[in-house]
């Protein structure tokens, strides 16, 4: 396919590759077309935590002992997250977004890989802000079910307020952050009227059908760890997911520059990397 | 195939040493060059505007998934790891490394896995450890390390660091030397390719 598979330590590519299938034969989870320097790194990651000496190793424990897949999985899957990160990206969702939003009677909107939860939260903060989240749905969809778990409880650590209230103030917040949680010794518990309008459910971008057809749809540094050609297919699949006039954000130095489909979509603001589906 | 890659690891003071190395190589330079540079996110913006200013290779900040493009500078941006996947880029947000992210080892020791022996790793100056792990891989796949001088560094620790880890490395160089001698280098490299 390209030509590093001539250069890598050949060794190591087929531990790896041989890993993968093992994964996803055993336990269905698909990390084959995943970029490979990032999925090296997290395999020996896991190497190093499990103990084991070697890829190989790490594969025997893998194959006799399924709480060993649930910890690599881990490594596939955690991520520190923050709420209204980019709070750029926030605030031109609200200025450009939203008023078209306004235009639907009904709004549907799919985060795709929400890991635990930030950016769904902050969306529907932006949407009772602006008025319009009784009458919108949010998709908040992740491969893993831990992190959905998480996600579903809108439970953050109490420390991370002042960074959350920081990034909410400059992405255009018009209330008083703090009164969309209450304090609990150290978590921060968030008021579950912003959840009545959200779907948690489990859903793997690499193996399952669209869930609907929306809006809008959000999936922020998700692809960057896919290789360019599970990155096409998941283009492929998010722009039959959108509506014509649909929007899609991606993470900040994500594009679809070098994607078949980005013809088919205008630039609401290249820095922000928003797009809107044409037709 | 692409003749080879540098990887240029800087952390504290690199702004200015990066100015030095950059701003002394040529127009038509050969080869592509991935500066990671240790900073926080607020400092970010200014860093591609600040390089560019001083040199005459087009500088511009790293997207994922994006050709890499001989003769031009790539940044990683800050709060990515930058990755190097044989023609192209990729980012993660997976943990910071020794603090960093972007992290030297992880830019480096991709390299290493995509570029082998065609790997050309420089280290400059900075308060940290980043780099000297990577640099050692880089070369035990049979590419090259240029260290700055940690006599002449603005921050000693790191370029003192990887000539620790890496054993023998290819140059121990003041920053006035080390554009020349990426450019020599270059031009071995190109060579080899039309062989
Ligand atoms: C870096 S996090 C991004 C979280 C959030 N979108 C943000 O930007 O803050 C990446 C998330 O993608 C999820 N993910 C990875 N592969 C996936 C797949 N095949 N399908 C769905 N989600 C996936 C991971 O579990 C993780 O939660």
């Amino acid at each position: 396919m390209n030509d590093s598979e001539e250069i890598y330590d050949d060794v190591e590519v087929s531990e790896v590759r041989l890993l993968l299938d093992v994964v996803y034969a055993k336990y269905g989870y698909d990390f084959r077309d995943y970029a490979y320097p990032s999925v090296k790194r997290r395999i020996l990651n896991s190497v190093a935590t499990e103990g084991v000496a070697s890829i190989s190793g790490l594969l025997d424990k893998i194959q006799n002992d399924p709480a060993c897949m649930a910890r690599l999985l881990l490594h596939f899957t955690v991520h520190a997250s923050s709420m209204f990160r980019h709070p750029s990206f926030y605030k031109c969702f609200r200025e450009k977004v939203v008023p078209q939003l306004k235009t639907y009677p009904f709004v549907r909107i799919w985060h795709a890989g929400c890991s635990t939860g930030e950016e769904v939260y902050s969306m529907a903060i932006l949407l009772h802000e602006e008025g319009i989240y009784k009458r919108s749905i949010i998709y908040a969809t992740d491969i893993s079910e831990d992190v959905i778990q998480k996600a579903k409880s809108g439970i953050f650590p109490m420390n991370m307020m002042k960074e959350f209230t920081s990034n909410y103030l400059k992405s255009g917040g018009i209330e008083s952050f703090s009164d969309y949680y209450t304090a609990q010794y150290d978590n921060a518990l968030f008021s579950s009227h912003l959840k009545e309008n959200i779907v948690f459910a489990k859903h793997n971008l690499v193996t399952d059908a669209s869930p609907n057809e929306f809006n809008v749809i959000l999936c922020r540094n998700v692809m960057i760890y896919f290789k360019r050609e599970l990155q096409n297919k998941t283009h492929e699949l998010f722009f039959n997911s959108l509506i014509h006039f649909g929007y899609l954000g991606l993470g900040e130095k994500e594009t679809l520059r070098f994607t078949p489909r980005e013809n088919n979509y205008e630039e609401v603001d290249v820095s922000q990397k928003l797009y809107r589906r044409t037709a | 195939m692409m003749p080879g890659i540098i990887v240029i690891g800087a952390s504290l003071g690199g702004l200015r040493a990066l100015n030095l190395v950059l701003g002394n190589l040529p127009k038509d330079f050969r080869l592509p060059i991935v500066i990671v540079q240790h900073r926080s996110n607020e400092l970010d913006a200014s860093l591609v505007k600040q390089l560019q200013q001083s040199c005459k290779l087009r500088v511009s900040e790293a997207e994922d998934k994006e050709d890499i493009i001989a003769g031009r500078v790539y940044v990683a941006p800050a709060g990515y790891h930058l990755l190097i996947d044989s023609s192209l880029f990729c980012l993660s947000v997976d943990q910071p490394v020794l603090h960093a992210r972007p992290s030297i080892d992880v830019a480096f020791e991709s390299a290493a896995d995509a570029f082998g022996s065609r790997t050309i790793g420089v280290v400059l100056t900075g308060a940290s450890n980043d780099g000297a792990k990577g640099a050692a891989l880089i070369k035990t796949r049979g590419g090259t390390i240029i260290v700055e001088d940690p006599v002449s560094a603005e921050c000693a620790t790191m370029p003192a660091a990887a000539i620790k880890s890496v054993g023998t490395v290819d140059a121990i160089l003041p920053l006035p030397e080390i554009a020349p001698f990426l450019l020599k280098l270059s031009l071995r490299n190109g060579d080899r390719k039309d062989e």
